[in-house]
């Protein structure tokens, strides 16, 4: 018999390729925004389009994050979360028309006074939709994900219909508050005072969840959940306690979102958000199931490539999110930063 | 018996289609180490999971502490006092070691005392406690694994196999720190197809086939007996 082969184990260091792997999809967002200056030579519609983009994908990402979640810890597919984001449009700018001496004052504590009052109505409407959403239309459904496509379907044409009986068929168009109307000028570049709120806004929320999941208990909870419910409950906590909470949670955002949105547009339908749905499932795919952080990325990523290719090619913006997500499943099939495992 | 911690009357489990468990009776006598043993696929695991309620046991009752757990929902079986350290060791990859084990300690803060003694027992874990699980080790994993468990005092562990696939040194480890628990009085019900760990470990056995319990005594007395340990379990001391 031989002697077994002495153990010289031996130490390579990783390639450059794979040190930066794990950081690529957090360098996607720079690099994208390098192409666009590139592709535009133009440093002031290229500063306006990168803030109209950030701003964009900040408003995405708040009504995108809640179903990621809900993805991710519920393996539920909510085709109904559009409804959060329209309930949430026309509470949010019901209570602000009826705050329109607020709105209508030259004063910036007032007018953001009254957006405030508009956010607190929407989330919590659509916070108490949520609950009771997940409990008449979710629950009988879990790990169905054929009844779960059907039911919330269904969720949203009902809300949407409702809508239409509380507020009317037709569009109602509305003015931002005073302070949030008109641009500022940075550097040669008009910029929508808006849009800076809502890059602000966006960062505040992806800030809040970050700490939320990374420093408290119940993040620590949400995030195990994501990736083994059954060993979670095995340790003695009530996942479905906590899957209503995030449902509820994701609702409210999408609420949140809703008004964002609409202050946006300065425009809402009862169908916005079923035509928000499309964007809010390229972020959710994208960034990987359960992933807020890859939710963040590609949220910042389809508002910039949406912005740069409008003003490049105007006729290939409508493609352009498609192509996006298709070049990134390609890169990744589990999208950038994937938390759960395929189910 | 009046100082069993746990006891399993007549259970059943099915999966599916599948009659998995068909009338288990067991019984973990309280501070001792109780082995489940048995040839793979033989309901082990099943019912490790009925007990804490993965699987519904769908006729049968299994009693914990005095109390009827048959039918209450995993949470709360969970917060009863039982450790559950599954098969595949159930570790949360994309949190680090700190995350898991804080998840763990369920009623507060981890106890100092505590987690120096799972240290002590499990040194990678004070290496790699900012690190992510998922970068662990297959043997430093199931070190986690049992760390969860382990990081508050528990009525019953309940230990899937777990010097299942671990190199020698490792497994040493594993049963040194499995000792400590013994040693300090805990009631483990242990499942472990390493027959010489079995016997270091074991205080009494229970050997399983085809979802029954076909065997239950001392595991001293099986462990010196061969021809009983190939008429139960297809095995010899002379192969371990």
């Amino acid at each position: 018999m031989s002697a077994a082969p002495e153990h010289a184990p031996t130490m390579a260091q990783a390639t450059l390729a794979d040190r930066i792997g794990p950081y690529m999809p957090v360098l996607l967002v720079p690099l994208l925004a390098l192409a666009g200056f590139l592709a535009i030579m133009n440093p002031a519609s290229w500063l306006t389009l990168t803030v109209s983009g950030l701003a964009m994908g900040m408003m995405i990402f708040i009504m995108a994050s809640g179903l990621t979640l809900v993805f991710g810890l519920m393996d539920v597919i909510n085709f109904g979360h559009g409804a959060f984001v329209s309930v949430g449009a026309f509470v949010g700018i019901t209570v602000l028309m009826a705050l329109g001496q607020m709105t209508a004052a030259p004063s910036l504590l007032l007018n953001l006074g009254a957006v405030l009052l508009a956010v607190i109505g929407a989330i919590l409407a659509t916070g108490a939709m949520g609950w009771a959403f997940e409990k008449v239309i979710v629950a009988p459904v879990y790990g169905h994900h054929l009844k779960q496509i059907l039911v919330t379907m269904g969720g949203l044409i009902v809300v949407e219909q409702l809508i239409i009986v509380l507020w009317g068929p037709e569009e109602i168009y509305f003015n931002r508050p005073e302070a949030l109307k008109g641009a500022v000028t940075f550097a040669g570049a008009a910029i929508e005072k808006y849009r800076l709120v809502a890059v602000a806004v966006g960062l505040a929320v992806f800030a809040a969840m970050r700490w939320v999941l990374r420093r408290t208990k119940i993040g620590l909870i949400v995030r195990a959940g994501v990736e083994n419910g059954e060993m979670v409950e095995a340790l003695g906590y009530r996942l479905k306690l906590v899957f209503v909470g995030v449902f509820i949670a994701g609702s409210a955002l999408a609420g949140l979102g809703g008004v964002m949105w609409a202050l946006y547009q300065e425009v809402i339908t009862a169908h916005m958000g079923n035509h928000a749905m499309i964007l809010i499932f390229i972020v959710v795919i994208i960034g990987g199931l359960g992933s807020v952080e890859g939710c963040f990325i590609g949220a910042l990523l389809v508002g910039l490539l949406q912005n740069y290719i409008a003003f490049i090619e105007p006729k290939a913006a409508l493609i352009s999110n498609i192509a996006l997500m298709v070049t990134i499943l390609m890169w990744r099939p589990m999208g950038m930063i994937p938390v759960v495992k395929a189910k | 018996m009046s100082d069993a911690i746990l006891t399993l009357d007549n259970v059943y489990t099915n999966i599916a289609q599948y009659h998995i468990l068909q009338g288990v009776d067991l019984v973990v006598p309280r501070g001792a180490v109780t082995m489940l043993l048995g040839r793979n696929g033989v309901g082990k695991t099943t019912t490790l999971r009925s007990i804490i309620g993965h699987w519904r046991a769908h006729q049968g009752c299994i009693l914990f502490d005095g109390e009827d757990i048959t039918k209450l929902p995993t949470p709360a079986i969970a917060r009863l006092g039982l450790g559950f350290v599954p098969e595949d060791m159930g570790i949360f990859a994309d949190l680090t070691v700190e995350e898991n084990m804080q998840l763990a300690a369920v009623s507060g803060p981890i106890n100092s005392a505590r987690l120096d003694w799972i240290f002590t027992a499990f040194p990678p874990l004070k290496t790699f406690w900012k690190s992510d699980a998922g970068t662990l080790s297959g043997g430093q994993k199931q070190m986690l694994s049992i760390a969860r468990a382990m990081v508050e005092e528990r009525k019953l562990y309940l230990i899937d196999e777990p010097t299942k696939g671990l190199a020698p040194a490792i497994i040493s480890t594993m049963a040194k720190a499995l000792k400590d628990l013994k040693q300090q009085g805990s009631s483990v019900l242990l499942v472990e197809q390493n027959f010489a760990v079995a016997k270091a470990l074991g205080d009494s056995a229970n050997v399983m086939d085809d979802g029954r319990m076909i065997w239950s005594g001392e595991m001293a007395e099986l462990g010196r007996d061969a021809a009983l340990q190939e008429r139960l379990m297809g095995l010899s001391m002379e192969a371990h």
